[in-house]
């Protein structure tokens, strides 16, 4: 399309600016984690790799992402399955009421986190006595399903309904044609939204806060709990860096997953 | 599943709809709305001022307590004020530049900038927020260090980094939904509008944004309330700065009651706009 030469000049501005507001942050935080400094002053004042080392070897840290791993991945199983059972009817059915329904499928990641988190909280501790991982693993769970009915629900809008009454026009009974088409048109939607799923319950930490049990330490909690200490403050550098470079694989993956599509 | 069962399945899509829901909306009443229901049932409750055990009794004192207490009407306005201008913020930077990725570059490489974009939405949340962390620190961080040749100093910790470390986390959010939209947006309108001879400003106000404010409006459900409800970036960020969720916070120990009712100010707040926005179709472009 036509622009004019300020609009462009405009436009690529607000490029540059935006991409460096999003990246210098995070390069910082990535040669912090080589800086001899442990204070993080301003420009470093060496290099070293042995936080990295350090970290590496750190019981809290690998016992803190086993658990995240551990609870974000039962957390998103039960998200495809539940949430991919409610984005079918909603998509596919008219039915009383499905409009309020629908809403309240969008409410867990509409409301504030922290009020799902005491809301949680005050029902488990008075209801099952004691937090656990499963807790966690419940809490994460109720807001994942938003994440998988939301990407499903989309595709089913955007493919239609025409070649699902293909098959049953020729013959195809409900569960085949699910098998056959519905399935594999919805199979990078559920990827995609499995793997927002994931990375959304690996990293929260409001709802964790309270729905975790005493000791059920997952990685965004510890870091909260050593951010504030100075001897700890390294190896938390040394684990967000690690984070951040670790991040580039769903990335790659749902890159991945949009070529398919438009292939 | 029996013959009879199934063949009333069949014929009944009410039936099926039903069928289909019945797990999803079981797992959802049950466990989310119950739970926030409780919390409310909380609200009208007090505590043992001694044990700070709940006392099951009805009272309005809470919202008493709440409304006659100018601290929080302040910072209920505070949480506000932050939330607005985070979202605002967010859609400035986010609509030109998915502009830019969805009409400007070139179809190669959208993926790519596309993917740029993304990689903070993947990034930890608390990363992200140590990250300013470390910008923001008053005399030895990058922001001194980058602006102290000019005579300035970073203003470190307080409301305009809570601003800052806020939009930062959430401009994913604002972006995606927009970049979809403009995805949407036809090129014939676009020419036409330049045909007849308007300007790239006019064009952008008179056929971009009404075109896109669907989407626009889906993203500032996250980026409004994810700001209303949170409180470690403002623990982190915000020096002695605070907000609702912080003062939900600190009670939420010891007087559990007092904090649901301070819950229900963001919540209230959340499900007044979006019952605003429910007619203008965001909520299908989220």
């Amino acid at each position: 399309m036509r622009l004019s030469l300020s609009a462009r000049i405009t436009l690529w501005t607000v490029m540059g600016f935006g991409l460096s507001f999003i990246y210098v942050p995070l390069i910082l935080v990535v040669i912090n984690s080589f800086n001899t400094n442990t204070s993080f002053a301003w420009p470093p004042t060496g290099f070293t790799t042995s936080w990295w080392s350090k970290a590496a070897v750190n019981e809290g840290v690998r016992d803190a992402i086993t658990r995240s791993a551990v609870v974000a991945l039962f957390a998103t199983l039960i998200a495809l399955v539940l949430g991919s059972l409610a984005a079918a009817a909603i998509s596919r059915y008219k039915f009383f009421g499905q409009e309020v329904i629908s809403l309240l499928f969008v409410l867990p990641i509409a409301l504030p986190g922290i009020v799902t988190g005491i809301a949680l909280n005050n029902v488990f501790t008075n209801f099952l006595g004691e937090l656990t991982i499963f807790t966690i693993i419940i809490g994460h769970a109720t807001f994942c399903i938003v994440v998988v009915f939301n990407n499903v629900s989309a595709r089913y809008r955007r493919l239609g309904a025409n070649l699902e009454e293909a098959s049953m026009d020729l013959g195809a009974n409900r569960f085949t044609t699910y098998r056959l088409i519905t399935f594999p048109l919805l199979r990078s939607a559920l990827l995609a939204g499995g793997l927002l799923a994931f990375a959304l319950s690996f990293d929260e930490i409001i709802v964790t806060t309270f729905t975790a049990g005493a000791g059920q330490t997952t990685l965004p909690i510890w870091i909260f709990q050593n951010l504030f200490r100075p001897n700890q403050a390294p190896i938390v550098n040394v684990v967000a860096a690690a984070l951040i470079l670790v991040s580039i694989i769903p990335i790659y993956l749902s890159q991945r997953l949009t070529q398919e599509k438009v292939s | 599943m029996s013959n009879k069962v199934k063949k009333y399945m069949q014929q009944r899509p009410t039936a099926r709809a039903a069928f289909l829901l019945s797990l999803p909306l079981l797992w959802l009443l049950l466990i989310y709305i119950g739970s926030l229901l409780a919390l409310f049932i909380t609200s009208i409750w007090k505590i043992d001022t001694f044990t700070s055990k709940i006392i099951r009794q009805f009272t309005l004192q809470n919202f008493i307590d709440i409304f006659s207490d100018r601290a929080y009407f302040n910072v209920t306005v505070r949480t506000l004020f932050v939330a607005i201008c985070v979202t605002i913020i967010c859609a400035v930077i986010a609509i030109p530049m998915a502009f830019f990725i969805a009409r400007v570059a070139k179809p190669k490489s959208r993926p790519v900038l596309i993917a740029l974009l993304i990689t903070p939405l993947w990034a930890s949340y608390l990363v992200k927020i140590y990250a300013w962390r470390t910008m923001f620190y008053p005399e030895k961080g990058f922001i001194t260090w980058l602006i102290s040749p000019l005579g300035g100093q970073s203003p470190g910790f307080g409301i305009f980094a809570v601003i800052v470390g806020l939009t930062y986390l959430w401009l994913p959010y604002m972006i995606l939904p927009i970049y979809a939209g403009m995805e949407k947006l036809p090129t014939s309108l676009l020419d036409a509008s330049a045909d007849l001879g308007a300007k790239s400003g006019k064009t952008f106000f008179n056929i971009i944004l009404p075109i896109t404010w669907p989407a626009i409006i889906a993203g500032s459900i996250f980026t409004f309330s994810l700001s209303m409800g949170d409180y470690i970036t403002v623990q982190i960020l915000g020096g002695t700065f605070q907000m609702l969720g912080n003062v939900v916070y600190q009670n939420f120990s010891l007087n559990l009651p007092f904090a649901a009712a301070v819950a229900l100010i963001p919540v209230i707040i959340m499900l007044v706009y979006l019952s605003g926005i429910r007619k203008s179709g965001a909520l299908d472009n989220l």
